[in-house]
């Protein structure tokens, strides 16, 4: 297998702490084409230690696209310029040499900036916390098949439930909405009978913290769908519209959250 | 009442006023280029001002003007709400400094709802002040019928510009606006939304051409004497 050294530029975004003011830092990196985007910032971090700079900061954990955790706005897209993938599956072969890349936090007034390229997406727990789960009483295990799913709405539900949480919508959309997210969950459960019984309150609680964390409103132009790594659609922000005015206008439930 | 407020007041009920009332705003604009039609009806504009003079004193369309009036306002005005509400969620300032390349980036329309909303608007007020301000609060001079009134305004060059100018912000604002609506109100369907974009398309292309057709067929009227 041919290995195929590159240069690049990279343009990063520097920001010591939430209140301190950042800017761009220029740096050259050699780096080997089958490395994934994470492992190239691994090789301009040793390269900052040997020379006894401060690292910079990014967030990464599974390093599979499973997890979530990066993030990482590349050449102004949440994620890089590849549809589908997470920064961490993104490889450095759709880079050519002496390319410059431009690396950005994600940039909403919800998702504060904690360090660099690492930012507090906290909110989203929040939202989460708001209402995006079951409640499973202790008991008997039930049957497994005791309670009938057609497969189209299972593989809705499934889709929806591919979600990882990462925040590119947010980062994507012009309005910095969260709408793609929690449609996902609330899509999810919406559609399953094990998620019935509390679709009202949760569509009502979910949103009404989603509003108080800052996010913005939706304009359906579509961009968080097509840079969600997950490809979450946009009719999950339709099947929420429609729980959420049907919460409002046809239950007996208000915003508890 | 208080869950009422608190959905009018969430960011998604905004929504569902901006949708609702830019429906009604798309039926008005159906209703009132399909009258206007009635100024190709004959030469001397005598059944246009008869239908002018209809719509200018019947009570049921008096009564829903007001409401007309009311929703045009109130879109407006929420409109511009939720601009500077989605600019502070944004952050403020220039939000990326990589070349962005979107696989959205050709959607002009949708990115810009509130640009194309303010050239509408004002559009609105010079529409408004060449005829209804004349017509309604001023009043026509002597003699001069409301017909009169278009074929002057329409024999200048640069209202007709204008108008122009403004149905093109207008259908663009209608190719995301009228099926955006639908998504809104949780109305998408696999068998119905292909059905509703193509309506919506129709709308944003033929209403806004319908209206075109009158500031340039009298201009080309006027030149030609």
């Amino acid at each position: 297998m041919a290995h195929e050294e590159i240069n690049l530029t990279l343009q990063v975004w520097r920001q010591e702490g939430p209140k301190k003011s950042g800017k761009f830092e220029t740096h050259v990196v050699r780096i080997n084409t089958h490395m994934s985007f994470l492992e190239m910032l691994d090789v301009l971090n040793e390269q900052l230690n040997q020379q006894k700079k401060q690292p910079v900061a990014f967030e990464h954990d599974c390093r599979e696209g499973i997890c979530g955790s990066c993030s990482l706005v590349i050449n102004g897209r949440p994620h890089g310029p590849m549809q589908g993938t997470t920064t961490c599956q993104l490889h450095m072969r759709h880079f050519n040499d002496g390319d410059t890349i431009w690396i950005e936090p994600y940039r909403a007034k919800a998702f504060p900036i904690i360090k660099d390229l690492v930012v507090d997406r906290s909110a989203f727990d929040r939202i989460i916390q708001a209402g995006g789960y079951v409640s499973v009483n202790t008991g008997g295990v039930p049957d497994g098949n005791a309670i009938p799913i057609e497969l189209n709405t299972a593989k809705r539900a499934f889709e929806a439930a591919t979600c990882i949480g990462c925040g590119a919508c947010v980062a994507a959309c012009p309005n910095a909405s969260a709408m793609l997210f929690t449609s996902a969950k609330v899509s999810q459960l919406a559609l399953l009978p094990q998620g019935r019984p509390e679709s009202k309150q949760r569509v009502l609680n979910m949103i009404s913290v989603m509003d108080k964390e800052g996010f913005g409103l939706c304009s359906n132009i579509g961009a968080c769908e097509a840079e969600c790594p997950k490809g979450i659609s946009l009719e999950n922000i339709a099947l929420m519209n429609r729980e959420y005015i049907s919460a409002n206008f046809a239950s007996r439930r208000v915003p508890t959250k | 009442m208080k869950w009422l407020i608190s959905f009018l007041t969430s960011s998604l009920g905004k929504k569902v006023v901006m949708s609702l009332t830019g429906l009604f705003l798309c039926s008005f604009l159906l209703v009132h280029m399909i009258g206007n039609l009635k100024l190709f009806a004959d030469s001397d504009g005598h059944k246009f001002n008869e239908y002018a003079e209809f719509m200018a004193h019947n009570p049921l369309i008096k009564s829903v003007s007001y409401g007309l009036y009311f929703f045009i306002l109130l879109h407006a005005f929420q409109g511009f709400l939720i601009y500077f509400t989605n600019r502070a969620a944004v952050g403020g300032g220039k939000r990326y400094s990589g070349k962005q390349v979107s696989p959205t980036e050709a959607r002009i329309a949708s990115r810009n709802m509130a640009a194309l909303g303010t050239l509408i608007l004002a559009f609105l007020l010079l529409h408004m002040g060449q005829f209804w301000l004349k017509a309604k609060i001023i009043g026509l001079a002597d003699g001069v019928t409301l017909f009169d009134e278009v074929k002057i305004a329409f024999s200048q060059e640069w209202v007709v510009i204008a108008y122009l100018l403004g149905l093109v912000a207008l259908s663009l604002h209608l190719l995301h606006g009228f099926q955006s609506a639908f998504q809104t109100l949780g109305l998408t369907h696999p068998k119905y939304t292909p059905l509703v974009k193509m309506l919506g398309y129709a709308f944003s292309i033929l209403v806004p051409l319908g209206f075109a057709s009158m500031p340039v067929y009298f201009y080309v009227m006027h030149i030609n004497g």
